[in-house]
């Protein structure tokens, strides 16, 4: 275990993964309980909660972030009311975008969370640009970028991990493989997987390190991010960070026109692999009971306490859940407004 | 006061004088200040003034990124098509998150393009695409005409909170016109009434409005008199003084260099013939060039594109004259 952290930072650390789990489950379940809520495509990061609060546990709170559309768990771990997060994902006026986002782009501009592009590698310049917004204002701030292993073959990857180096721009670049593009595996598109390497390896054409981490291990991902951050922060440019990890639900929920009910399907892995003990081993190394285990074996936490954390988020997130339903929806007219700033 | 200075030079002035005044206005894009004496270099330093790598889809993702943090970047594209490479940061991303985030953000950001450059750069580099983007919510466009309104335009596009894709047309880099010295703001969304008169109403875009002018002039000879328009912004568009002129004349003729149904022209003759089709005593006429690619050889190119006698000719015809034999 990290000397690094402290018992009340790996709590903090465990509270945070189990309080998105607790509220992506209830993302999930509100296809069944609720039908007709949910609209459009939602994402869940189940799976990778523990590369999400390792990542952010190296922030300060002035540093910035950017992601993709698999954005909620981000914003839970910064602070922001999950009743907010529920509320925009439900389409109401209280959602944190007031109704004009949704799921796939989720903000919270207040606690450094400057915007989600729900166009796969877009949000990359986005944040390489708030990067160079940070190394002209010159307060040692640091900008996260978060997109996954099927951004690495947009040019907008390459374009901005190229300028970030050569303009040493205080970024890291956290990419989290979960080893498929929707419903395609990661050796079927990516040249580095075909040949057995890990994804990291794409940082060397860029002249910057990559590293590759247990995105299962919040620790781990933590020292990582948090090397990278540092090393940002003190002016020798960017870092990319492969985190490996495992999303244990489907990509999205299915894609259908209204009358078709939606919710989550099969993972890819069964569905278009037939491959069920690949995910049957995932979901043995669930990273959420994974870290509760170890951190009761090592005395950071007692059953009962990691109990009750775990009973809180649960209350929290109902509450979301009922939050959501009973907030107003917007005025139609509305619709119209923030055309133009 | 105001002194000639060529159109080029007037938008440089601006974009200078606004960095002077706002420290978080950045400049930057490909062949940029790469020497230590440029002046934008010398001036704001390689902080605010950058080249980059030929990566469009990184430049104005990264205004648009820049832009989220508080900054007021001018990426400097040089070719309007260049944009097509980074279309969906152009479309799909710096008009939405104002909108996206419920105002949360906002996007600030130009997007200074040359368009038209119709003296033989053939099909790739000489489109007059400002119609495409006219349609996306959010983002503002602007066409200067004239010097003055090239610096004009270009203070209001940086102040703007707004996405703005900023056109200036090439083939009037070194027309020279009065500027004003010193600060000098046109608002977007203004049109300019640049000739007055009460039997037709020319609306020309960009480099058509001194082609307007000159056609209003050989009008004028004939005893016809001709209102021009210049809309200066095409996003959001200034459809009332428009409608108002057309009410006073009763007369239409668009003149756009873009292909016709990719023109700014259409959308400017649904807008008429859907709020001022009382007014209209003739059907609207539409001066484009014809939908094809631009071609290099010039007798080609000559033949695609809008010219005085195009203009002169479309309005005989909505004034009930023959057309003129050949």
């Amino acid at each position: 275990m990290s000397d690094a952290l402290s018992k009340e930072r790996l709590a903090w650390m465990f509270t945070q993964m189990v309080r998105i789990r607790e509220f992506e489950e209830r993302v999930k379940r509100t296809f069944e309980e609720h039908p007709g809520v949910m609209r459009g495509h939602t994402h869940l990061a189940d799976g990778a909660e523990a590369s999400i609060v390792g990542s952010i546990a190296a922030l300060r709170p002035d540093d910035h972030l950017l992601t993709t559309y698999r954005c909620h768990g981000y914003p839970i771990v910064l602070g922001t009311d999950p009743n907010a997060l529920m509320a925009e994902i439900y389409g109401r006026e209280t959602g944190i975008c007031k109704g004009y986002g949704g799921s796939m782009h989720l903000t919270d501009v207040e606690r450094g969370f400057l915007g989600t592009s729900g166009i796969v590698g877009q949000g990359i310049p986005h944040a390489t640009g708030a990067a160079w917004a940070a190394q002209i204002r010159g307060q040692g701030q640091v900008v996260l970028s978060f997109f996954g292993d099927g951004a690495s073959k947009q040019g907008a990857f390459h374009e901005s991990l190229n300028i970030a180096s050569l303009w040493k721009l205080p970024i890291v670049f956290v990419m989290e493989n979960n080893s498929y593009n929707v419903y395609t595996r990661v050796e079927q598109e990516d040249a580095n997987a075909a040949a057995g390497e890990p994804l990291a390896v794409k940082a060397k054409a860029y002249s910057m390190p990559g590293v590759t981490v247990d995105g299962g291990d919040p620790v781990a991902v933590y020292e990582q991010v948090h090397a990278a951050v540092e090393r940002a922060r003190s002016g020798d440019g960017p870092t990319l960070v492969e985190s490996r990890v495992y999303r244990l639900s489907a990509h999205g929920n299915i894609i259908a026109p209204p009358g078709v009910p939606l919710h989550f399907p099969e993972h890819e892995a069964i569905t278009v692999f037939g491959n069920a003990e690949e995910y049957e081993a995932a979901k043995r190394g669930d990273p959420v009971p994974r870290f509760r285990a170890r951190l009761i074996s090592e005395g950071t936490l007692t059953a009962e306490e990691a109990d009750a954390i775990a009973e809180a988020a649960r209350v929290e997130m109902d509450e979301a859940v009922t939050f959501g339903l009973e907030s107003p929806f917007p005025a139609p007219e509305a619709a119209v407004n923030y055309v133009y700033a | 006061m105001a002194r000639e200075l060529p159109y080029i030079a007037a938008i440089g002035e601006a974009i200078h004088q606004e960095m002077e005044r706002d420290e978080s206005v950045l400049y930057f894009g490909q062949n940029l200040a790469t020497s230590e004496d440029d002046p934008f270099l010398k001036a704001f330093g390689s902080d605010r003034v950058r080249v980059t790598p030929i990566s469009e889809t990184a430049e104005i993702g990264m205004a648009v990124g820049a832009a989220f943090a508080g900054y007021r970047p001018v990426v400097q594209l040089y070719m309007a098509e260049f944009m097509l490479v980074a279309m969906d940061q152009v479309v799909n991303e710096a008009p939405r998150f104002h909108y996206m985030t419920g105002g949360q953000v906002t996007v600030p950001i130009v997007l200074q393009a040359g368009y038209g450059f119709t003296a033989g750069w053939a099909g790739q580099h000489t489109g007059s695409i400002y119609g495409m983007f006219m349609g996306v919510p959010g983002l503002k466009v602007v066409v200067p005409s004239t010097a003055s309104d090239a610096k004009g335009l270009m203070t209001a596009s940086i102040r703007d909170d707004n996405p703005v894709v900023y056109f200036h047309h090439y083939l009037l880099t070194l027309v020279h016109g009065e500027v004003p010295e010193g600060e000098h703001f046109v608002p977007l969304g203004e049109a300019a009434v640049r000739r007055t008169g009460g039997d037709v109403t020319i609306v020309a875009i960009g480099w058509m409005v001194d082609k307007a002018l000159a056609a209003a002039e050989q009008l004028a000879a004939e005893g016809i008199s001709a209102e021009v328009i210049d809309p200066r912004t095409l996003a959001p568009l200034d459809t009332a003084t428009i409608l108002q002129s057309v009410d006073k004349t009763g007369r239409l003729v668009v003149v756009d260099q873009s292909t016709r149904h990719g023109s700014a022209a259409a959308v400017i003759a649904a807008e008429v013939a859907s709020e001022g089709f009382s007014s209209l005593k003739a059907p609207i006429q539409l001066v484009t060039a014809l939908d094809a690619t631009i071609p290099y050889s010039q007798p080609m190119e000559d033949y695609l594109l809008p010219d005085e006698a195009k203009i002169v000719g479309a309005v005989q015809q909505v004034l009930g004259f023959s057309p003129v034999a050949a």
